[in-house]
């Protein structure tokens, strides 16, 4: 099971790093990181492994908006973007 | 990897545009629930609702919180109750509190299938059932009532027509120390379907399985957005093509949720409706999508076209996103619920003349109209005969709530709150009709119901 992360807002040092270190504290192995920064927004969008995960989907959510808090942060299962954009 | 573009438009779907799951609704049948003993009987109902339904809002949210979307509703459709006062007798308004205990101890916000099926003719339960609507609408809560009076294949059921009249206005009276609530949960139906998952008109048909799952979904904000990225001079081709593919998406996301809640409850996954159902938040109206179209406002010539495009656009993009459709699938005109339908009537702009048109073309019909408190049964009855006529002829469904805003004139307002909204009296015509409605039987099915 995969999960994709997305956060958006003002660019700052250390997003990443808060991002990824919350993915490693729950457990949850990041696959791959796109990321832009246009003028000073910041946006990224990550895709996780969540299959060993120690916590759920709204509990990551709580964890990386509490250590982001600037950010707006979503968590979404890999799912949803499957079924909406795939035939 | 999956597109970035395609992750950023989902998430502003939900974030900005208000995407959401409408409805689940899960529709049990009480057959075997009848008893002759209507004490026992509701036992029994109270016992399978509770059984069946009593994971169903953890259920629900549960999934909210894997995938990130909104599922607003979780509610209940039995099977219209006036069959098992057929068999038990006895006050029927036992079977209605029970159901709104069962609501009540599940969590759902509505349970609906206090109904009757008449439209060629009354039982002695259906007869029971339907005079104490008013009163149980009172009584109750969570419980919503619908009653269908004609069909293609059986005409028009009169005498039904002239009782709800009176019975609209008694469910109002019953509650006008509560915004006239009573009328706003009572639907009068033509053709009515037996899957649909949204309130007020909800019920378990009699040719349904034991429990389904059916969705209901909505998304009017992401359509009015789609169109509104669109340059103003493209054609109305490319409109409908826009709507086609939002829709897609929308009912895509539904069926997400249907197949995955209907596994994780282990019940048959029914039907998606297809349906955009506006909500009074600002952003999530089907008037606003009609003004994005090109009207100057909802309500002008042209809004009937534009209104008929929307809705074959809407069936068409949703019908190859999922595997089974059913329910009401279109999109839904109700004044208070649809803050741009709300503003077209402040502004005089929207009459319940040129309503009755879209209804022609819509999905359902006249639906969460105020009308002043002083209109007459007769008014009513030729509301809804009107209302049954277009439904019948064009073997669609139609429908009519009306709330007759008791002690309010015309240009007042009742506020319902949360998602039933608000919405200003509107001006009717009040000659009457009273000679036709008194004249009673039936309006014989039209030419359209010899199809075989």
């Amino acid at each position: 099971m995969k999960a994709v992360i997305t956060v958006i807002g003002k660019d700052m040092v250390g997003i990443l790093a808060k991002v990824s270190t919350t993915c490693a504290d729950s457990n949850a192995n990041v696959i791959e990181v796109t990321q832009t920064v246009l003028q000073e927004y910041f946006c990224m969008v990550m895709l996780i492994d969540i299959t060993q995960m120690n916590c759920d989907i709204d509990g990551l959510k709580q964890r990386l908006s509490a250590n982001v808090p600037t950010m707006t942060v979503h968590v979404m299962h890999e799912d949803i973007f499957n079924s909406m954009h795939r035939i | 990897m999956l597109n970035m573009s395609d992750i950023m438009e989902t998430i502003t779907m939900i974030q900005d545009e208000n995407l959401d799951i409408r409805t689940i609704t899960m529709g049990i049948s009480l057959i075997d629930c009848c008893d002759s003993d209507i004490d026992k009987s509701c036992e029994k109902i109270y016992n399978k609702i509770y059984t069946y339904a009593k994971d169903l809002v953890k259920t629900g949210e549960d999934i909210e919180k894997q995938y990130g979307i909104p599922i607003v509703n979780k509610r209940i459709s039995v099977t219209p109750i006036a069959m098992l006062v057929g068999a038990s007798g006895g006050d029927p308004i036992k079977y209605a509190k029970t159901l709104d205990r069962a609501a009540r101890d599940v969590g759902v916000n509505f349970i609906g299938g206090y109904s009757a099926l008449v439209q060629k003719g009354f039982s002695p339960g259906d007869k029971a059932l339907i005079e104490s609507i008013p009163r149980a609408l009172s009584e109750t809560e969570f419980v919503c009532s619908s009653v269908n009076i004609g069909s293609t294949r059986a005409g028009i059921n009169m005498d039904a027509v002239k009782l709800m009249g009176q019975i609209v206005i008694d469910a109002a009276e019953l509650t006008k120390d509560r915004q006239c609530i009573g009328a706003a949960k009572l639907v009068v139906f033509c053709n009515a379907v037996e899957d649909n998952p949204f309130m007020a008109g909800a019920f378990h048909g009699p040719g349904e399985a034991d429990c389904v799952l059916n969705v209901g979904v909505s998304g009017p904000g992401v359509v009015r957005a789609a169109l509104a990225k669109m340059p103003d001079d493209a054609s109305l081709d490319e409109v409908a093509d826009m709507i086609k593919r939002t829709a897609f998406k929308i009912t895509r996301m539904g069926q997400l949720v249907g197949v995955e809640a209907s596994a994780r409850l282990g019940v048959p996954f029914g039907i998606i409706d297809l349906s955009l159902a506006p909500t009074p938040a600002v952003g999530d109206s089907v008037a606003h999508i009609l003004e994005e179209i090109g009207l100057d406002m909802c309500g002008g010539h042209g809004t009937t076209a534009a209104l008929a495009m929307l809705n074959d656009a809407v069936k068409k993009g949703g019908v190859m996103a999922t595997s089974h459709v059913g329910g009401l699938s279109g999109a839904f005109i109700p004044i208070t619920e649809d803050a741009g339908m709300i503003a077209a009537v402040r502004a005089g702009n929207l009459t319940i003349e040129k309503l009755e048109a879209m209804t022609a073309v819509c999905s359902v019909g006249l639906d969460m109209i105020v009308i002043p408190g002083d209109t007459t049964a007769a008014v009513i009855s030729g509301i809804i005969a009107d209302e049954a006529a277009i439904g019948m002829v064009n073997s669609k469904t139609t429908a009519v709530r009306v709330i007759p805003a008791i002690g309010l004139a015309e240009g007042e307002e009742l506020d319902f709150g949360g998602l039933l909204g608000n919405g200003p009296v509107m001006k009717l015509n009040t000659s009457s009709p009273a000679k036709m409605i008194n004249r009673g039987g039936r309006i014989p099915a039209p030419l359209q119901s010899l199809k075989n």
